[in-house]
């Protein structure tokens, strides 16, 4: 059958190369595959890390023993091994003693994957303060010692462990318990490393924060952990990136963001998801199970989630907001795209406790290929959250007949005064717009990023800029002129 | 558990008794479907489907299962009184779980079948046999396999190709009895290529007892064929009512459904429609008018197997006291069923501090070239448009119940018969006032 113009470009498109697959050739640490109370002992003895923690992942892990893996998303998981994992990678730098100076091979990673770690002139590198996480460690952290004179934290937990523990130890699993579910307890009695932040009193952190996940160690799985603490009247805009090398066997990511926001403070937290995604016939790829979740603790407090997700294989990934504060504002945005096999059941969880608060929902999926993308959201009013106001809007664009996009979402409500609406949409790119382009001159393949970018710009102005050209870049790579 | 327990010994210890005078695709039904209400046990909170909807309290009464007919005093064509003026129907009976044949015959078009699902079953087995259960048995829903496992009667109306029935038809289910009553309810629906009617269904309860009542309805239309089916309930708080609808249809086919519950204790509708050909058209719609402690909880499921399909659904809730609503709405594109449209609507009131709203709309889309979009809204009266009536002088109470009636109107618009729209619209203004205790101008309700 002689192929339309249209399956050229889908399947140039298909076959798009991954864009960060190198392997960094550096020497790394690991402990054994498997799971199990002295794994648990051996990566926390590993952190030096105090009893009440050791303890913490203890009861974290011994809950996880009695769980099951979750069926409810609309997703095809592969029976994970959790034997055959590496819980503990950590690349090796060449003086250990000398935590200061870090191996030039790291540098060369992070620097190939446009992320310095060299604190060289603010202004040419837009002001972007970097925690770089490989495997299981933070390598670094720029520009801790001028944001340590407005007394903002920013380190990796680990760090903040020894440093701050009173801090850490009052928050930690305060949003996400270990209870929470599957994915969290494992994380909870596993965890890695992951930044820690802490913004005082008054404070506007005056750099984007940001933190780079890389996994790059051969069966090993990523538990990273994040916990960001606002307290009154302070702000932060916190990034984050993921990418991995390019590898036939699936990789693990299960990962907890926890987010305090106190009175009057507000955090605006993007990601970038760009984990790899598997090769065209669904092989490899990274499972990306991820409990993100923001307590809006203080009178007007507000959230704002922002994310594009064009990576992973399998993503499972639900930022939510608790707006316990009166007056509290919660935000999610949300470009997912999806192409060959992947498979993304992704959206948020609004929980409105407080009065008058107030809570926005922007989700667009795109889906392509033989991919399956769903939109999976709550919003619930509870009894005392008067005058609560949500507005919710799920659009899906499919491009191709072979994939599915589908909406899942909850409502609740508790209290007569609250105002809910939702509404979604589901439909292929628009002729006309396409046809108004090419009539133009403009080539299928250039209208199609250009209606797709005009389709997620909604979402994709709530980037702070540095990561807004990433993300259009990203968007056009993964689907310009992917028409069906 | 023991309610489980329960059914299923009285489906045991009953089932040679159940054999008796049962037509033979009734009867042959029963055994695979009690198999499988076994394996999937009565629904409970920890069934997503049933999340809201808790069966348990209802199910716990031990109702026996009403095996020889009870004697009710009066056949109830005499004392029925609530038929729609203007609207002259043919009215047909069920009353508990049994179908009361009228007085008088009724005059149908040739070929049209109708009347006791049993002795009608025994009669053409040849027209009815391969409808019966046809699409029940396969479904996962324990309670209409408890349905079929233990169904002795019912009502048929089976519409041979090409024939159209002018008349509206109107079939009232009642429940009568001092006793606590369950009621195995069945409807069975066929209209061949090219046939068309309306039927309304009613449910009714003529005293306080606490009654439940688990259905299933299937309903076919063949090629072209055209179904106006209006549901309607108005019973009282001590009800449970269960209802499994079951739709198949066929090219070019076109139903109409409206579900408008005007007093109820639990209700859970599922509906699940299937587009097996392309062209079909279904338009669904539901309004559950809520107060005190009734439940409401609708559950539509539209299967788009084939392409170029239309469906269309829109459901409203009004609720006070500490009423609750339930809409779970599915779409449902199979892949390669191109050109669908579908819609989907929902819109709640809650007018009080108690009252609670549950809304699941979901899509699940495996084709591309659809247009398909869901909207859920749920928020209570304006109070600009309460101002506006206030500053001209109504009552707040009369404002506010303008305002529920102006909500609920768009709902009453779809039914297309005439008479019985301005009936519904008199009976739910009569509801938001609180005059309906029960239905007009019936003498046997207490």
């Amino acid at each position: 059958m002689e192929k339309s113009p249209d399956q050229h470009i889908i399947e140039e498109v298909t076959s798009g190369e991954y864009k960060h697959g190198f392997v960094t050739d550096i020497e790394t640490e690991v402990i054994p595959r498997g799971l199990s109370e002295e794994v648990v002992r051996l990566i926390s003895a590993k952190k030096e890390e105090p009893e009440w923690l050791l303890e913490f992942r203890l009861k974290a892990f011994r809950y996880w023993q009695t769980l099951e893996t979750p069926t409810w998303a609309h997703l095809n998981i592969p029976e994970i091994d959790y034997q055959d994992i590496i819980y503990y990678a950590a690349p090796k730098t060449e003086s250990d003693e000398n935590q200061e100076e870090i191996d030039p091979e790291l540098l060369k990673t992070f620097d190939k994957l446009g992320i310095p770690l060299e604190e060289r002139d603010r202004l040419l590198h837009g002001g972007t303060a970097v925690d770089a996480v490989m495997d299981s460690v933070s390598v670094k952290t720029t520009y801790k010692e001028n944001l340590a004179e407005l007394g903002i934290i920013f380190c990796s937990i680990s760090e903040a462990v020894k440093e701050h523990p009173d801090l850490v130890r009052q928050y930690l699993g305060s949003v996400v318990p270990y209870r929470d579910n599957y994915f969290a307890a494992l994380n909870c009695a596993v965890f890695s490393d992951g930044s820690f932040v802490y913004i005082p009193k008054g404070v506007r952190c005056p750099m984007e924060l940001s933190t780079y996940f890389r996994i790059n160690a051969v069966n090993t799985g990523q538990f990273e952990r994040t916990l960001i603490v606002a307290d009154d009247d302070s702000y932060v805009s916190y990034l984050e990136g993921c990418t991995a090398p390019i590898r036939d066997k699936s990789q693990l990511h299960a990962a907890i963001v926890e987010i305090v926001v106190n009175e009057r403070a507000e955090v605006k937290y993007s990601t970038v998801q760009n984990w790899y995604p598997g090769d065209k016939n669904g092989k490899g790829g990274i499972y990306n199970f991820v409990s993100k979740r923001c307590l809006c603790k203080g009178y007007r407090s507000k959230v704002s989630w922002t994310q594009v997700e064009t990576g992973s294989a399998i993503t499972w990934k639900y930022p939510s907001c608790v707006l316990q504060g009166d007056e509290s504002v919660g935000e999610f945005y949300s470009v997912a795209v999806t192409n060959n096999h992947q498979q993304a059941d992704t959206g948020t969880k609004m929980i409105h406790l407080g009065r008058n608060t107030k809570s926005t929902i922007v989700s667009k999926g795109i889906s392509a290929g033989k991919s399956q993308n769903s939109y999976r959201g709550l919003v619930r009013v509870a009894s005392s959250a008067d005058n609560a106001r949500n507005h919710s809007q799920c659009d899906s664009l499919l491009m191709g007949d072979a994939c599915g996009a589908h909406t899942f979402p909850y409502i609740d409500i508790n209290n007569n005064t609250a105002m809910v609406e939702h509404e979604a949409t589901t439909s292929k790119i628009n002729e006309e717009q396409l046809f108004y382009c090419q009539q133009r001159g403009i080539s299928t393949e250039e209208a199609v990023g250009l209606i797709v970018n005009g389709y997620a710009k909604e979402v994709l102005n709530k980037l702070p800029m540095e990561f807004a050209v990433e993300a259009q870049k990203l968007l056009s790579v993964s689907l310009e002129g992917s028409v069906g | 558990m023991k309610a489980q327990e329960t059914y299923s010994n009285l489906f045991k210890n009953y089932r040679e008794v159940l054999r008796l005078s049962a037509a033979r695709a009734l009867d042959g039904a029963r055994d695979t479907a009690f198999a499988r209400f076994e394996a999937l046990g009565l629904p409970t909170g920890k069934n997503e489907d049933y999340r809201y909807c808790d069966l348990l309290p209802a199910l716990e009464v031990d109702y026996g299962l009403n095996l020889f007919r009870m004697g009710i005093p009066a056949h109830p064509g005499e004392v029925f009184r609530c038929d729609v003026p203007t609207l002259s129907t043919r009215l047909f009976f069920v009353v508990n779980d049994l179908y009361y044949p009228n007085k008088k015959p009724i005059e149908l078009p040739e070929g049209v079948v109708f009347g006791s699902l049993n002795e009608q079953l025994k009669a053409h087995p040849e027209c009815l046999e391969r409808y019966y259960n046809a699409l029940c048995s396969q479904s996962q829903d324990a309670m209409a396999a408890l349905n079929t496992a233990m169904v002795q009667d019912g009502f048929v109306l089976y519409i041979p190709a090409g024939v159209q029935v002018e008349q509206p038809l109107q079939l009232v289910q009642m429940f009568q009895g001092d006793i606590d009553i369950m009621a195995t309810r069945r409807l069975l629906v066929v209209l061949e290529e090219g046939a068309s009617a309306q039927l309304i269904v009613c449910d009714h309860a003529m005293s306080t007892a606490k009654y439940f009542s688990n259905q299933v309805s299937e309903i076919f239309l063949g090629k072209g064929a055209r179904l106006e089916y209006y549901e309607m309930e108005m019973t009282h708080d001590k009800v449970t009512r269960v209802s499994n609808t079951y739709i198949s249809q066929a090219a070019d086919s076109d139903l109409l459904m409206n579900n408008i519950g005007l007093e109820n204790g639990l209700t859970r509708n599922n509906v699940e429609l299937i587009f097996q050909e392309a062209g079909a058209k279904a338009d669904l719609s539901g309004l559950s008018l809520l107060s005190r402690q009734q439940l409401s909880d609708n559950h539509v499921v539209v299967n788009h197997k084939a392409g170029g399909c239309n469906s269309n659904q829109t459901f409203k809730y009004v609720m006070d006291g500490a009423a609750r609503g339930v809409f779970g709405g599915k779409v449902l594109v199979q892949p390669g069923a191109q050109q669908t449209v579908a819609l989907q609507s929902n819109a709640n009131l809650c007018t009080s501090k108690e009252a609670r709203m549950h809304a699941m709309p979901q899509l699940e889309i495996y084709a591309d070239d659809v247009t398909c979009s869901h909207g859920s809204a749920t928020g209570q009266i304006d109070e600009n448009a309460l101002f506006y009536m206030r500053q001209r002088g109504l009552s707040e109470e009369e404002a506010r119940m303008f305002l529920k009636f102006a909500f609920a109107g768009d709902i009453v618009e779809r039914i297309s018969l005439k008479p019985l729209q301005a009936r519904v619209r008199m009976l739910i203004g009569k509801r938001f006032r609180g005059e309906l205790s029960k239905c007009a101008e019936c003498n046997i309700c207490p």
